[in-house]
């Protein structure tokens, strides 16, 4: 059943971004930022969570799951620490991400050519 | 000396811009060299090399660019069976940042050189000022060249190559490639009789995405200029071809020339059309760039009339003029169209 | 005769009414109204179901991605990292075989807002700016598209967390 929610959501989030691309002058990159800061909202005010219980990675694999996942490694963090997690908590679960990210981008772009 | 005073007293000027050349300058060669994606399309067998591929051999797609073209510059000289160091002046431009693909491929040649940005416009730009420097009477042979290259486009202008984007149904295609003309002061083929040098006009359009729509008119501003200055209709040339405003922007051009009274019609064509197969090609609305004005009219329609098929050609290159700082401080796009008469 | 003459009154006055004029800014406002009536406009349904099918498609990949790790004994919270460093690998590696700009293509933003999306824009940066170097011209540039997304991430993942923190810690 996790499958088919995972589906649904992760479908209904992607379909959104497509309206907004096709209805609006935003760019790729202004809904990508946007879906993020909205996941980091909804993230930080622990109301992410529900979505990520019902729909898992339906609701962790969409650009808003990451952003949910800064504000939950901040407030995290700060909740073991104070204040200053805030700072330290943010790549607690995006960091892996991050680095894996860079670290094979940079070995993918070593070997492989981009093609027109 | 106070006063409006409009006194004109160049001989060869008719109206508000445009010229007509007494010692018509002659083409007599061309070079066209275009990409693979060209190379699949209607008009390939007009051009003289299609690439297998983006990369020409070339380590970047900068160094393929400037390889394009300076190969088809040394095409058309060739083909005029002319000696290099006989071409007077090479007036050349591209899309890139400082014309790189240009001075580049000026410093290979080694002819004495002026750079010039018109955007996708750039063969008319250059065709201008070759037929005034010919005419003149200032050089009897030049060379004018523009290429372009779908991957340096990408990377100045919009995304890099793999990057998942999708493209809007009002998006163009950048040519991959180069033309090259060299016109002289005597021989044989078409003539370049005249020019409107355009205006730039900016209607407000602020979408990169569409650039045929935010260049038509400046093509709608130099025809009318044109036909205006000249006392001439649609009727008086077998072709009238714009260079780039692919299937958006012509379809603004005939709106926009309509409400003048000019109805452009079956000799109505534009470059971006014609060069590919819009249909079964993944081209968007059709083909951009400065090599599509340039391989389309010294490739094909040259071609054409020395078959006999056009007699009288009037050429509108158009070409958009932001860039991508510009676009992103809120800037809208400002078009230009320049306008240049061939004659058989 | 009579079509040239009118078209030089028009055209006479086109420049000008790019100028801040009253003309002008009807000229620019007729011209906008008339590009929005009359360009292509996108498949609307089309794009939305092919949209919501690929990026559900990826969203089922990263579920398996997930269970996989939910089932060597990690919770919710401590499979996350794993679970989206895995996805966005695979993003990575599609790029790198050329097939994500053509899935962006055909899905738009179905392979635009899942984290793959995010992993292509860094990989496709660092391929296309290679010629460059790699000190000025990969590494520099790697970032350029996902760049604001990390940065706006954090920035409101910060404030938001703070928010909530002082609320209720």
């Amino acid at each position: 059943m996790i499958y088919l929610y995972a589906f649904l959501v992760g479908g209904a989030i992607a379909a959104v971004g497509q309206l907004l691309l096709d209805s609006t002058n935003l760019t790729p990159g202004h809904i990508l930022v946007l879906f993020t800061v909205l996941g980091a909202v909804a993230g930080g005010l622990d109301l992410y969570e529900p979505l990520i219980r019902f729909a898992g990675a339906g609701a962790l694999t969409p650009v808003s799951g990451f952003g949910a996942s800064i504000a939950r490694g901040a407030l995290a963090e700060a909740k073991r620490m104070g204040i200053l997690g805030l700072f330290t908590g943010v790549f607690e679960f995006t960091g892996m991400g991050i680095a894996v990210a860079a670290f094979f981008g940079a070995v993918v772009a070593l070997i492989a050519k981009p093609k027109v | 000396m106070t006063g409006k005073a409009w006194c004109v007293v160049a001989a060869k000027k008719v109206g508000r811009s445009t010229i007509k050349f007494t010692n018509s300058p002659i083409i007599v060669g061309t070079g066209t060299i275009v990409g693979p994606v060209e190379g699949k399309g209607p008009l390939a067998s007009d051009f003289d090399v299609v690439l297998p591929d983006h990369a020409y051999g070339e380590r970047s797609p900068e160094r393929s660019e400037t390889k394009i073209l300076e190969q088809a510059a040394k095409i058309a000289i060739e083909r005029a069976k002319v000696e290099k160091k006989m071409v007077d002046y090479y007036i050349a431009g591209d899309l890139l940042n400082q014309i790189v693909s240009a001075s580049y491929s000026a410093r290979q040649l080694a002819i004495p050189y002026l750079g010039v940005y018109g955007a996708c416009a750039t063969s008319a730009v250059g065709l201008t000022l070759a037929g005034m420097i010919i005419d003149g009477g200032f050089a009897d042979y030049v060379l004018v060249a523009s290429s372009s290259h779908y991957q340096t486009a990408e990377r100045q202008y919009r995304y890099p190559i793999e990057v998942n984007c999708q493209h809007k149904p009002t998006a163009q295609y950048t040519v991959t490639g180069a033309g090259a003309a060299l016109l002289a002061s005597s021989g044989s083929g078409p003539k370049v009789t005249g020019a409107t040098i355009g205006t730039v006009i900016d209607l407000g359009l602020k979408d990169v995405n569409d650039m045929g729509s935010a260049m038509a008119p400046a093509a709608a501003d130099t025809l009318l200029t044109h036909f205006s200055d000249t006392g001439h209709s649609t009727r008086d040339y077998d072709l009238i071809l714009t260079g780039d405003l692919a299937s958006v922007g012509s379809e603004m051009l005939k709106e926009l020339v309509k409400d003048d009274g000019v109805e452009l019609g079956d000799n109505y064509r534009d470059c971006g059309l014609m060069l590919f197969d819009t249909k079964s090609q993944k081209v968007g609305a059709g083909g951009s760039g400065c090599a599509c004005s340039a391989v389309v009219t010294f490739g094909h329609v040259l071609k054409e009339m020395e078959k006999g098929v056009y007699k009288r050609v009037l050429l509108i290159a158009t070409g958009a003029l932001m860039s991508p700082l510009c676009c992103q401080q809120g800037e809208s796009i400002p078009g230009v169209a320049h306008a240049v008469v061939i004659e058989a | 005769m009579v079509a040239s003459q009118k078209a030089k009154k028009q055209v006479s006055r086109l420049p000008e009414m790019t100028q801040a004029s009253q003309e002008g800014k009807r000229r620019k406002l007729a011209y906008k109204q008339l590009v929005n009536k009359k360009k292509p406009k996108p498949r609307y349904v089309r794009n939305f179901i092919t949209a919501f099918v690929v990026g559900g498609a990826i969203a089922v990949v990263g579920q398996f991605v997930l269970n996989f790790f939910m089932s060597r004994g990690l919770d919710l919270n401590a499979a996350t990292a794993p679970t989206l460093a895995v996805v966005i690998l695979i993003g990575v590696i599609a790029t790198g075989l050329g097939i994500y700009d053509e899935l962006g293509e055909f899905a738009g933003a179905g392979a635009a807002v899942p984290i793959t999306g995010f992993a292509n824009t860094i990989v496709a940066a660092a391929m296309d700016f290679k010629h460059e170097g790699w000190v000025l011209g990969m590494a520099s540039k790697m970032f350029i598209i996902a760049g604001p997304v990390i940065v706006y991430g954090i920035i409101s993942g910060v404030v938001v967390a703070f928010i909530k923190f002082m609320i209720s810690p």
